[in-house]
């Protein structure tokens, strides 16, 4: 199907300024019924299960079944994102289950300074090797 | 056939916006994140203004969308020189040196900037085993730019925590793109969610004066013109068909959502292009598409053909492989690692099987001996739980297809599998266009350097990260360090030709006619027939794509021949491919989720096109394990050991190839 939207649990993201799953899906997929105010997978073929509308759903309504081509039923692969780790829990088709924390950023969401502590450019080098902040390597 | 038009007599007519810059940037994956960042940073002083056009969410766009478990470039305690052998090596003998040792000599800075924002990157503890992200962090481990030991796998790739690693970079980026506003006062400069279609020339017939394009969630269409334009979008996946045609048809390797937009671009604005006959077929876990590198490099595991045989090691095979492709065969480079897995598979000797338990057991062995029973079996679990993030961070889908048919690593062995070919040049391939070098390297030839770095032949044209050719085995790091590279060199064009006023040769309303055909042409006839999607005044997106994949993968060396195509086959595909082509301009759209589709198919279209005519031209097997040409089934230095470099003309829709001498700068 790959990603799709649970019934109960999607509101549409009515609280919030947009729809976050069809913010997010780099390939244009995920579409809002505006009768139903439901989301859902417009074109499921063209899913690359990135999962990144499980990650982002504030209803955790997003989940996806692996691709019928290959994937046999009853397994599950379910991703919870916090702040500095994403916890992973997946079920095997046997019942077996594995959960993982991994580390997903080291700094706060929003504090990146890319420019903050760096030099300014100096346009005699603009021409040459190196960047504004650093110059290239010399071996 | 008649041709259509679009006159708004059915479909209404989009509101049309002007966007004047400096530097417009298409494309928000790394190259156009790293080209946000560098870009603003000249442009900001100079009150230069910066714009970048993304057709998704920068969040989560481009190769990167998904995560990435290691950073593939990273040269660190390495020479810049190697780079250049170990990409040469693996590219069959032909690169752009100088663009290669370029991108080695700068790559770092962007590691170093990614670690700085916020991405984890493991780091080799005192004990000689590996921390995540964290752990070094809670042990005051050094970063890289202070001299702390990064984990390898191999002689470039480094470890990353990396399921954040665009949202990383992305919010670099966009915090960059403001700081442009408040130095230039514009309102806008970052567009999500719009799609560039297609470059329009000047008056002056030589610089592109506009980039045209639509959004996917309003019906506005927007012309971008600016003094120096930098294409940073990504390369073409499903072209060819692949080996999954059902829902599987989205679990491409590379992102499904790169569509050839860049070398379309180029190609209509008459960019020369380079070694476009190149291409990648990744042997990776079957199916899942997983990534093999880790297994490979890090745990060890080794591949072999279903009976435990090394097939690389097969003296037929190899015999065979050394004399038809030489020299290069011996150094069993991606290329021909894949070659020699197809030759045991065509031999029915598959599954080919990544023998993941036996490298678990010597691993688990090895562990208990140094530790002990108990803190070796705790290092053993550290390491399964790596594993598996090697999926999660990069291939999600491979870790549910394991839970879904009970595959255990350490129990059981996986099926690996080349994929279906992909037309690139971040990754292992340099399908791209010709574009100038540094120019300051010693031993770089006049025909490599034409001012400013990494322009194309189009001036004003500047190229970055997937649509650079001749200069492979960027990655991610690479890819966001090739964009700083441009776009500080589209600056210092910006400021030599600070008099340009971009003049577009079409009307608004022509570019607009132009964009919203498909819905014209799908508002006059749907009402034709009783169900719209089966009319025979037009063809749907779906289509397009099935028949351009049909053609690809039957004609020009897809896996359904074992990536084999000739002369003859070329040939009788190009008539079908022209044929398509020209149905194009019965494209169909019912929404504007159709028309991104039709016109990423079209982009499609004019990428495998270039794919198959560089084929032609190149009468030699330079990529065995990649495609080969059966006429010529050999490697042939005395005739091709140069670039294949052509041209597109859009307005009459002829090609022009010539060679171009290939020079080695580096041991």
């Amino acid at each position: 199907m790959p990603s799709f939207v649970i019934t109960e649990k999607c509101d549409g993201c009515k609280a919030q300024d947009k729809t976050a799953c069809q913010y997010i899906c780099p390939h244009d997929l995920m579409a809002l019924d505006r009768e139903k105010m439901k989301a859902y997978n417009q074109e499921p073929e063209q899913c690359w299960e990135c999962f990144n509308c499980v990650k982002i759903c504030p209803q955790q309504a997003v989940e996806v079944r692996g691709y019928s081509d290959f994937v046999p039923l009853g397994s599950s692969t379910i991703p919870l994102r916090g702040t500095e780790d994403i916890m992973w829990t997946i079920k095997f088709r046997s019942g077996l289950t594995k959960r993982f924390k991994f580390p997903i950023r080291t700094t706060v969401e929003g504090t990146v300074d890319p420019f903050a502590g760096k030099p300014a450019p100096d346009y005699a080098t603009i021409k040459g090797p190196g960047f504004f902040n650093v110059p290239a390597r010399k071996e | 056939m008649e041709k259509e038009t679009c006159t708004f007599s059915y479909c209404q007519k989009p509101e049309v916006t002007e966007v004047d810059c400096d530097l417009l940037i298409m494309g928000g994956g790394m190259a156009g994140c790293g080209a946000a960042v560098e870009g603003c940073a000249w442009a900001n002083p100079k009150k230069l203004k910066v714009v970048l056009v993304d057709k998704a969410a920068t969040d989560r766009s481009g190769a990167v969308a998904m995560g990435l478990s290691a950073i593939n470039t990273y040269v660190g305690e390495n020479k810049a020189a190697d780079y250049v052998k170990y990409v040469r090596n693996d590219l069959m003998g032909i690169i752009r040196e100088d663009l290669v040792y370029d991108l080695g000599r700068h790559v770092d800075d962007s590691v170093h900037l990614f670690e700085e924002w916020g991405l984890p990157i493991w780091k080799k503890g005192d004990d000689g085993f590996s921390m995540d992200g964290h752990q070094a962090r809670a042990a005051g481990k050094k970063s890289l730019k202070e001299g702390g030991t990064p984990v390898r796998t191999g002689k470039w790739q480094i470890m990353i925590n990396g399921e954040s690693y665009k949202v990383v970079v992305a919010e670099a980026a966009k915090k960059a793109l403001e700081s442009n506003r408040a130095a230039t006062g514009m309102a806008q400069n970052h567009y999500e969610r719009v799609f560039i279609v297609k470059a329009v020339m000047d008056t002056n017939g030589k610089n592109v004066a506009s980039a045209i394009g639509f959004s996917t969630r309003e019906n506005k269409i927007y012309s971008f013109k600016a003094k120096a334009m930098l294409c940073a979008t990504a390369g073409a996946v499903n072209c060819y068909r692949p080996r999954s045609v059902g829902e599987g048809l989205g679990r491409t390797w590379y992102p499904v959502f790169c569509a050839g937009s860049g070398y379309a671009f180029g190609m209509q604005a008459g960019a020369e292009m380079t070694l476009m006959e190149n291409r990648f077929v990744p042997a990776r876990f079957k199916d899942g598409y997983g990534p093999v590198g880790a297994w490979f490099l890090f745990f060890k595991a080794k591949a072999t053909d279903s009976y435990g045989n090394d097939y690389c090691a097969d003296k037929e095979y190899f015999d065979d492989a050394v004399a038809r492709y030489g020299d290069y065969a011996k150094n069993l480079g991606t290329a021909i690692r894949n070659h020699l897995m197809m030759r045991a598979m065509k031999d029915g000797r598959g599954p080919i099987l990544m023998q993941t338990p036996a490298a678990l057991a010597d691993i688990s062995k090895a562990m208990k001996e140094k530790l002990g029973e108990k803190e070796g079996a705790k290092q053993v679990k550290h390491l399964e739980a790596e594993a598996w993030e090697d999926f999660l961070d990069m291939a999600i889908g491979q870790a549910s297809l394991w839970a879904a048919t009970n595959v255990e690593p350490d129990k059981v062995a996986s099926e690996i599998m080349p994929t279906e070919p992909y037309l690139l040049g971040s990754h292992a391939g340099c399908a791209g266009f010709w574009v100038s070098g540094p120019g300051d390297l010693p031993g770089t030839p006049e025909h490599y350097s034409w001012g400013y770095n990494r322009m194309s032949t189009v001036p004003g044209l500047f190229m970055s990260g997937d649509v650079v050719g001749a200069s492979g085995h960027k990655f991610s790091s690479g890819s966001h360090a090739e964009g700083r590279m441009a776009a500080k060199a589209a600056i210092a064009y910006i400021l030599d030709h600070a008099d340009y006023k971009p003049a577009p040769k079409l009307s608004l309303d022509d570019i607009a006619a132009e964009l919203y055909l498909p819905f014209e042409v799908y508002e006059k006839y749907k009402t034709y027939t009783t169900d719209p999607a089966i009319n025979p005044n037009y063809i749907s997106q779906k289509s397009i794509q099935t028949r351009l994949m049909k053609i690809a993968d039957e004609y020009f060396g897809g896996c359904s021949t074992w990536y084999m195509t000739s002369k003859t086959m070329l040939e009788a595909g190009l008539v079908k491919l022209e044929l398509l082509k020209e149905d194009c301009n019965k494209m169909a759209a019912a929404n504007l989720h159709e028309l991104l589709r039709c016109f990423e198919n079209y982009h499609r279209i004019l990428s495998v096109e270039a794919h198959a005519r560089h084929i032609l031209f190149r009468e030699e097997s330079r990529y065995p394990g990649y495609y080969y040409r059966g006429d010529f089934n050999k490697i042939d230095d005395a005739n091709w050991k140069c670039f294949t470099n052509s041209k597109y003309n859009a307005e009459n829709n002829t090609w022009e190839f010539k060679k171009v001498p290939y020079v080695q700068m580096y041991p």
